[in-house]
């Protein structure tokens, strides 16, 4: 669980520096985007790069979502009746929506890449034109789009709040004072996180960029 | 005070159980909360009904016996206080209580409120000892023990294996139990032969018992009565990686 969850952090962190790009220019995100296909050349063949980050993100999805399938069978066995009174958990609203929010970013990622990589969803669709397919998909008349890329990105970011900071605890924090440190970091980079992806969406839907 | 309580009531383990309401009346404000079972008891008797069965031994604080979830939370409303020590003076005339078991697959219920808790023996007898040579008793300045980690062992060594942490967690796991166990005997120098083994057996007779798995909800340590605190199971963690890696 926190093995493949800090890859996917570090995946998310590398996408949001890229998706920043299209604040420089038009063609400079256009370039990076293709730079990532070429990324690697000479020493693998065009694409191979992308493919093997792809593979590579693949299966710390494929694990993550194992291992907590897992722990959920578990914890429904472990508690087969259930209390009669049983109020809102006590601990934090990130924590307790850890599963139903795991399974809300799920559905958001196949939407993302059906609309963005692969292009099916997206009114241009044009794999050559990243630029444009994403100015086209946050479009004001597509408010609905960005609505839903706003809400499952604030729910990626809640996961994380409580994600990366259990991650650092299953690996062994222990100190009392770091627990404090390991918090306020997790909610931090969630929040610089969720800021750098909701950026894009509503500055295209705002018209700040064309 | 009167008070209506809402009971589990479950006359065996094979019984499927309910909650039955019951009226108290003229309860003092500063009874214990066993105390005013105690009190429902014996109107119960008298009326020729079934007591409440309940756990309980010391009633200080100490002993790790009694075990109710009142109103959803294990151990009631007071922070740091098993329900022995918990007084009526913190409801109001008129509340009506909801009393439960520990529920847990791992913790079975032999009837009412009372439930098997020799799961957390089987952890215990996986690792929760040490190697001591026999003979006489040695000296107790014989082995110097740092201060920090004697304060620290002593905290972890406050767990009273009440079971709070298994009833209180969402997943059911008794992962706090385990890391006060591994915090308290792995800290001294006592405890240092066993270590690596310790945290990897106990933690296998924890799924073994069928305790669910950990995913740091901390709802464990809001519920502790002896304030066990969280950052325990990092260093059960941090136990268990390093064990692995050794061996």
């Amino acid at each position: 669980m926190a093995v493949s969850g800090i890859a996917l952090v570090l995946f998310l962190f590398a996408h949001a520096a890229g998706n920043m790009k299209i604040f420089v220019g038009n063609e400079d995100f256009d370039h990076y985007a293709h730079w990532l296909r070429t990324l690697g050349t000479p020493l693998l063949p065009d694409v191979w790069f992308l493919w093997i980050m792809r593979i590579g993100l693949l299966v710390a999805i494929v694990a993550h979502i194992y291992a907590a399938t897992q722990l959920t069978i578990r914890a429904k066995k472990a508690r087969p009746v259930k209390y009669a009174h049983r109020p809102k958990v006590q601990g934090s609203y990130a924590a307790r929506t850890m599963r139903w929010g795991g399974v809300i970013v799920l559905l958001f990622i196949i939407y993302h890449i059906l609309d963005l990589t692969t292009g099916h969803l997206n009114p241009v669709g044009d794999s050559t034109r990243p630029h444009a397919n994403v100015i086209a998909d946050f479009a004001p008349d597509r408010w609905y789009v960005t609505l839903f890329y706003v809400v499952s990105v604030i729910a990626v970011g809640l996961h994380l709040r409580h994600g990366i900071w259990s991650a650092v605890r299953t690996l062994g924090q222990q100190s009392k004072q770091n627990e404090f440190r390991a918090q306020v970091t997790s909610l931090v980079l969630a929040v610089v996180l969720v800021a750098m992806y909701l950026s894009v969406p509503l500055a295209v839907t705002f018209g700040w960029v064309k | 005070m009167n008070i209506k309580v809402r009971v589990w009531r479950q006359s065996g383990p094979q019984d499927k159980g309910r909650m039955v309401t019951y009226d108290v009346k003229d309860i003092s404000p500063d009874a214990s909360f066993l105390e005013m079972i105690d009190v429902l008891n014996e109107t119960l008797i008298l009326s020729g009904e079934d007591p409440i069965a309940f756990d309980h031994d010391c009633r200080e604080g100490i002993c790790g016996m009694c075990s109710m979830v009142v109103n959803g939370v294990a151990h009631g409303p007071e922070k740091a206080t098993t329900v022995c020590q918990l007084h009526m003076r913190k409801f109001n005339d008129g509340d009506t209580i909801d009393v439960e078991p520990w529920r847990a697959a791992a913790f079975p219920v032999i009837k009412d409120l009372v439930v098997d808790r020799s799961a957390f023996d089987k952890i215990i007898q996986a690792g929760g000892y040490i190697s001591a040579p026999t003979g006489t008793a040695p000296d107790a300045h014989a082995t110097p023990v740092p201060k920090r980690d004697a304060d620290a062992a002593f905290e972890a060594a406050t767990c009273i294996a009440c079971g709070a942490c298994v009833a209180a967690c969402p997943n059911g796991s008794s992962m706090l139990y385990t890391a006060a166990k591994i915090t308290h005997l792995g800290l001294l120098p006592q405890g240092q032969p066993e270590r690596d083994t310790r945290v990897v057996d106990m933690l296998q007779a924890q799924d073994d018992a069928g305790f669910g798995g950990c995913t740091n909800m901390g709802e464990c340590a809001e519920v502790c009565p002896k304030g066990i605190p969280l950052s325990l199971i990092g260093r059960l963690n941090s136990d268990y990686r390093k064990a692995l890696t050794r061996h």
